[in-house]
């Protein structure tokens, strides 16, 4: 059972905001599946290597060559806000 | 025209070479077909009403083609099927896109998904479900279901989709139609918006294996853009069309035959053993000692990589911006409002596996178990040249029957799932019909970089059976 701490704080590390009303529901939902995926526990993996890629290639390199986009425009106009060619967010520093 | 819901894609474009028809009529067919069916399936978000001019050349040239809403295409409106990028524009193309308009096939429109791939029914949309061709009161699958559902009512001869858990095969399945996932690395995801970037692949959705040879021999290949796409060389998978030589084994997972397994499901695959039998394909027995394990690997490895891809979307260079006083306030609303339930889900069970005090225990422990998992193919593929497993353990199921319980969901991909863990090729086809007239998908599953051998054994299936010629009835039509 995963208590709604825990999902309370997994909630704030996503930055996703969330009604405590629907934080229950998740507590509900994520216990399931969290109680599912602790079948994982059966097995005794410790000498086995994680595999953390597909791992059927070497390293991949390019050329190191630049290339430039030219429309900036194009990109800034799906912007939710913008002032000239920058970004727009609310105040950071005080 | 009405013949052309009968033809191959590959045979569309052959009639449009040798000047019995034109492009434009074929385009036109199909787009009013669109308008005609869709609005009872809601299979098509967006149907393009111009056809841009067609210059490149290939086998397909002149055909229309449909593309899943997580493919870019330069310019046009991009969602993921998610509130969040409701107003995105694509600013390039994807690599397949570029790949399909040299290969002078037009598009006729984007399809329907679960929202960011995540879902198994295509309910998690911010557009509405899709419904099922075959009954309007079932799922069409997901995530690929409004691809799967527009080739199934033959709204468009085929489309791409994507596929990290069977997104791609479990709506064929469900559906009656091809759907093809080629081997991890065969088609470059430049453009193809990130879900779970060590499983994610694009692939074709077709009715027959002669168009899903066709589409991979447009599509695959090696991609600068993403450093993932393998060098392999890349045969031309028409070949398998004409390749009759040699005695295939077929290997028979024990595992995928187990309990919950729907009985008309069973014996429609059994009848499918038995027709390949009468070709002399051989049949043997084995085992995948692990797959029990495959759907908590999967949904950890899974969810951890999109917890880790969706951190983009965060309301500052794209997407929409909830209502805000501070940076902190802008990221949190921005995603609280954007994502959808299942979206959010993902993103919690991701972080939860990834946070600290967990990550050994499930992230670590996922990986491992994959390496398992992966190792049952590598033994069984000493001794098979593919292996024959249900796609789903059911058909098509009713429309809000498992969108309260997303772990029932989640077990719906039971059969697809080890295939991406693995990065091996698999493709699901008509198999059959239950009594109820619902289609069940047989699914073949391939060693790395051998998509040859299933277009082989889905080629010879198909030409002594009838079941992918079959068009479903809508009612409205």
């Amino acid at each position: 059972m995963t208590d709604l701490k825990t999902v309370e704080k997994v909630v704030a590390l996503a930055m996703i905001d969330i009604n405590d009303e629907d934080k229950l529901k998740m507590q509900h939902q994520l216990s399931k599946i969290i109680d599912y995926v602790d079948k994982l526990k059966e097995l005794n993996v410790e000498d086995i290597e994680p595999m953390r890629s597909l791992d059927c290639q070497r390293n991949v390199f390019r050329e190191d060559k630049d290339f430039s986009f030219l429309e900036r425009e194009v990109i800034l106009e799906n912007a939710p806000s913008r002032e000239g060619a920058f970004f727009k967010i609310p105040k950071v520093i005080g | 025209m009405e013949e052309l819901l009968n033809l191959t894609g590959f045979e569309i474009a052959r009639r449009i070479k040798l000047k019995k028809i034109a492009g434009k009529e074929v385009y036109d067919f199909f787009q009013e077909r669109i308008k005609m069916v869709n609005p009872a399936l809601n299979s098509f978000i967006t149907k393009y009403t111009n056809v841009d001019k067609i210059e490149g050349n290939s086998s397909l040239s002149g055909v229309p083609i449909a593309l899943k809403d997580n493919i870019c295409i330069k310019g046009k409106r991009i969602t993921c099927a998610s509130r969040i990028l409701s107003k995105h524009k694509a600013v390039y193309d994807a690599t397949v896109v570029e790949k399909i308009k040299k290969a002078g096939l037009s598009i006729s429109g984007i399809t329907n998904m679960d929202e960011f791939a995540f879902g198994s029914s295509t309910e998690n949309s911010c557009y509405g479900v899709t419904k099922n061709p075959w009954d309007l009161s079932r799922v069409s699958g997901g995530s690929s279901g409004g691809s799967a559902a527009a080739v199934a009512a033959r709204l468009v001869p085929f489309a791409l989709g994507s596929d990290t858990g069977g997104s791609i095969r479990q709506p064929s399945s469900l559906c009656g139609v091809v759907g093809f996932k080629p081997t991890y690395g065969r088609v470059s995801r430049y453009g193809l918006i990130a879900f779970g970037s060590s499983l994610d692949q694009i692939g074709p959705v077709t009715t027959n294996f002669i168009d899903s040879a066709h589409l991979l021999n447009i599509i695959c290949g090696c991609d600068s853009k993403d450093s993932t796409s393998s060098d392999k060389q890349l045969p031309d998978f028409t070949q398998a069309l004409r390749n009759v030589d040699g005695v295939i084994k077929i290997g028979l997972p024990k595992e995928y035959f187990g309990t919950g397994l729907d009985s008309e499901v069973r014996e429609i695959i059994n009848n499918v053993v038995k027709i390949f039998k009468e070709k002399k394909v051989q049949f043997k027995e084995i085992s995948l000692p692990h797959t029990e394990y495959a759907v908590a690997t999967y949904y950890i490895i899974a969810s951890s990589e999109a917890s880790s891809n969706l951190q983009r979307f965060d309301g500052v260079k794209y997407g929409t911006r909830a209502e805000c006083s501070s940076l902190k306030e802008l990221y949190s609303k921005t995603r609280g409002h954007g994502f959808g339930e299942e979206a959010k889900r993902r993103i919690l069970l991701g972080t939860h596996s990834l946070s600290s005090g967990y990550y050994e225990a499930y992230y670590l422990k996922a990986l491992k178990v994959r390496r398992l998992i992966r190792n049952d193919f590598d033994n069984a593929f000493k001794d098979v040249d593919a292996i024959l497993t249900p796609t789903a353990p059911t058909t098509a199921f009713k429309i809000g029957e498992k969108a309260d319980d997303p772990l029932s969901m989640y077990l719906s991909d039971i059969y697809t799932i080890s295939a991406n863990l693995a990065g091996i090729p698999a493709v699901s086809f008509p198999g059959g019909f239950t009594k109820s007239n619902l289609p069940v998908g047989v699914q073949l599953i391939g060693r790395h970089f051998d998509e040859s051998t299933l277009i082989q054994l889905g080629f010879l299936f198909q030409k002594v059976t009838d079941f992918h010629k079959a068009i479903p009835k809508i009612s409205n039509e």
